[in-house]
């Protein structure tokens, strides 16, 4: 094959050549087989999840959500069945972050892109909108001819029965990732009764109309340009990862195939396009690995279908190694290895992470004190020439009850602590200045410690609260300041 | 002349028709709806333009249909934060001053006020918190010139200490050295006295001497045992802080030159409510009494 030499009549640019490519719309057709069932499952069970969570109730006593599942934004608290997350808590996302990520690695390097094409949410609503689309519009064949006919009223009516049906999942999407945010129950009525605040609609909108945009319009399209997953997942990817493969070493050369006609020196792939025609991102798996496959498997499940018709093996596609691939050039075969040192770290950055958590969550107390010095002045000198300090006092109660907590100071000789209210400080104190905290609230006092002059610049000693109704007690080492001279 | 489709051989692809020294460029086409946003942007830019002041000229700019500026969204957020405010300044406003701590509403809101009041106009002499300054007294502690009462406190900020305010703070210690009324080894005497007073160590023969002179020139203003007199202004000389420094080389200057600093009448300057709130807030800062 020879390259055209120079044609001395070509422009410096043509006009013919089309600068930006129209969307090649993909038909996926529907197939059937144990990995759609799979899909299906998963579909049916992420959806759940989602839609019927922001519904469950878990008694948390009186002045307290019912919501098992609640991100409570104006009051700045989160609730996950019995853990009632602070905003100062926020570290436990960090820890669900670290173990997502590392479970996408985990997943990835032993069976490819299994979370694109089975869990993520933008696969899972496609998937959902493709079943709307193949109810009403019919399948592959039926949406191609609609599509390619002149508008008549019945396709008409077909477009917009699919678009209005698009919008309401959409809206369901959108009014559901609500209720995660608000009472289910009361939101559901205010958004029906058109009570509901402007956030909450501003939100059921955003929600609404990028499920329909993303899931309806947009799909592959958001896998190939906008997400960023596909364009690093090649580094969790090794020769012992279980990826989408068609085994060309049994398919090749491809061919026809006529009933009755031998298998003897050709391969088994029959050329019928039945895997291009499923894939839902409109490529052709026999051209290997490549950024736009999910690794969602239906070609799988479209070519034994074929297989079976032709009465060859099943398993021309299927989730198959490089390693087994190289082998089979050399004329050997190889098992996958799913223990190997990247799989063994990213378990163990899991179990890390997850043992953190855990230990987080156990040792989570439902107090804390935090002791802040006056910055100016760092230390005020009396009269009586002794010494002294100004903190602010924040005492956090995350019980559920109002509770009392003794503050006292110790490892400072003859020191008094005071507490400054209203108009000026009023509480003297030698057992400890009670201190009544409301239920999950955070209370700011401001403590006075006097004590006699030490002559260092810093002493350190402990604050104390410690309540009255559990025993419950929670210490700050603070420091003391005073002049050297 | 333009070649439609022209296919590169080895790829089967087209390309774009350019040619550099022999080498073509494949035609990897933009998605199309890359094109539309930029439109949209292109859109949206020119709808912006029309609304919002875009064009710059030689001497200003064209000013949108909106009529925006940001010097004008930041006025109009000042007058509404202001709206917001007033009911509850009117009600400082008309509250007695003693009254005002009863009320933890207007106790809170008054001490944050003050607080930023007195950062504006009071944090270059007197510090912040009001830790003070040689020369400028702390306020955070228990040692008052001219009184820690709320209504002390607020008397001297709305009248200022030695200044043209006919209500000011007024009183003036005499210039003992620089005037001739003690010698040097008198105002030396009576500075280790005075020192003595506070705790520190000198010789006892002068501070013997120097109590002789401080009940004859002294005691009229600071008292007979040197507890001072918070009416005219006259410290507290037992304390263990002082305002200029406690040591002999300055106790002995503040007695030959007297040193008699003013503070500016804040009512001339501040509205009362302002002057209300600063009061709450210094008598906050821990030595109010």
């Amino acid at each position: 094959m020879t390259v055209p030499a120079a044609d001395p009549s070509h422009g410096e640019f043509s006009l013919d050549v089309p600068f930006f490519g129209d969307r090649q719309k993909v038909y996926p057709r529907k197939v059937k087989g144990p990995v759609r069932s799979i899909k299906w499952a998963v579909l049916i069970g992420c959806l759940a999840i989602y839609y019927i969570a922001p519904w469950l109730r878990w008694d948390r006593g009186p002045g307290h959500p019912d919501q098992a599942f609640l991100i409570d934004m104006p009051g700045r608290r989160a609730y996950f069945l019995n853990l009632e997350i602070w905003p100062q808590e926020v570290y436990y996302i960090a820890g669900l972050l670290i173990l997502g990520a590392i479970g996408l690695f985990f997943v990835t390097s032993l069976f490819g892109r299994m979370w694109c094409g089975f869990t993520c949410p933008q696969t899972v609503w496609t998937d959902l909108f493709m079943w709307a689309e193949r109810l009403i519009e019919g399948d592959r064949m039926a949406r191609v001819r609609l599509d390619q006919q002149p508008w008549t009223l019945a396709k008409l009516g077909k477009k917009l029965g699919k678009h209005g049906v698009w919008l309401v999942i959409a809206a369901m999407t959108g009014g559901a990732w609500i209720m995660y945010f608000n009472d289910a129950p009361t939101v559901t009525r205010d958004i029906l009764t058109l009570q509901a605040s402007t956030t909450v609609y501003f939100f059921v909108g955003l929600f609404t109309s990028t499920t329909y945009l993303l899931a309806g319009w947009a799909r592959e399209q958001v896998c190939t340009y906008m997400c960023p997953w596909p364009r690093f997942q090649a580094a969790m990817v090794d020769d012992q990862t279980l990826t989408v493969t068609y085994r060309g070493w049994r398919g090749e050369p491809r061919g026809k195939h006529h009933k009755g006609e031998t298998w003897q020196g050709r391969g088994d792939c029959v050329d019928c396009h039945a895997c291009v025609a499923a894939c839902p991102t409109g490529i052709d798996i026999r051209d290997g690995l490549q950024l736009e496959c999910i690794g969602c498997g239906l070609c799988i499940d479209a070519c034994n279908e074929i297989m079976e018709r032709v009465e060859r093996p099943r398993g021309l596609i299927g989730f198959d190694t490089y390693a087994n691939r190289a082998a089979h050039e050399r004329g050997t075969t190889a098992h996958p290895r799913f223990i190997r040192p990247r799989t063994v770290v990213y378990v163990l950055i899991m179990l890390a992470a997850m043992g953190a958590m855990l230990a987080m969550v156990l040792e989570r107390s439902t107090a804390s004190l935090t002791v802040l010095p006056d910055r100016s002045p760092l230390f005020v000198r009396l009269s009586d020439g002794s010494i002294r300090n100004g903190y602010v006092v924040k005492i956090q109660n995350k019980a559920g009850i109002a509770r009392t907590f003794d503050l006292r100071g110790i490892g400072l000789t003859s020191a008094t602590l005071q507490i400054a209210e209203g108009e000026g400080p009023a509480v003297a104190a030698v057992e400890g200045v009670p201190l009544t905290v409301k239920p999950d609230a955070v209370a700011t006092f401001h403590a006075y410690v006097h004590a006699p002059k030490t002559g260092q610049a810093e002493t350190g000693f402990v604050l104390i609260a410690r309540a009255r109704e559990d025993g419950e007690s929670v210490d700050y080492h603070a420091t003391f300041r005073g002049p050297t001279d | 002349m333009p070649t439609k489709g022209e296919k590169d051989a080895l790829t089967g692809r087209e390309t774009t028709g350019h040619e550099w020294d022999g080498v073509r460029e494949l035609n990897t086409p933009l998605p199309k709806w890359w094109l539309y946003t930029f439109i949209a942007s292109i859109v949206f830019a020119v709808g912006y333009s029309v609304l919002y002041p875009a064009v710059p000229w030689l001497h200003g700019h064209t000013t949108g249909v909106l009529g925006y500026t940001n010097r004008g969204a930041v006025a109009s957020e000042i007058a509404a934060t202001a709206a917001r405010q007033a009911p509850i300044l009117d009600r400082i406003r008309v509250t007695d001053l003693a009254a005002i701590p009863k009320d933890p509403a207007l106790y809170a809101y008054a001490v944050a006020g003050g607080k930023a009041a007195f950062a504006d106009n009071c944090v270059p002499c007197h510090r912040a918190g009001g830790a003070g300054a040689p020369g400028y007294p702390m306020l955070a502690g228990d040692r008052w010139l001219w009184g820690g009462t709320l209504e002390a406190i607020h008397q001297t900020i709305s009248h200022g200490v030695r200044n043209d305010d006919p209500d000011s703070r007024q009183s003036a210690m005499p210039r003992f050295g620089l005037d001739g009324m003690l010698t040097a080894a008198q105002i030396g005497d009576v500075a280790d006295f005075v020192r003595s007073l506070s705790g520190n160590k000198a010789p006892p023969d002068a501070i013997q001497r120097g109590s002789k002179i401080f009940a004859e020139n002294c005691a009229a203003c600071h008292g007979e045992t040197g507890t001072g007199n918070p009416d005219i202004g006259a410290p507290n000389l037992t304390a263990k802080i002082s305002l200029y420094g406690s040591d002999r080389v300055t106790v002995v200057d503040v007695i030959t030159r007297a040193r008699n600093s003013s503070m500016p009448s804040w009512g001339r300057r501040l509205d009362p409510v302002t002057i209300k709130m600063l009061a709450i807030y210094v008598h906050s800062l821990g030595g109010g009494r």
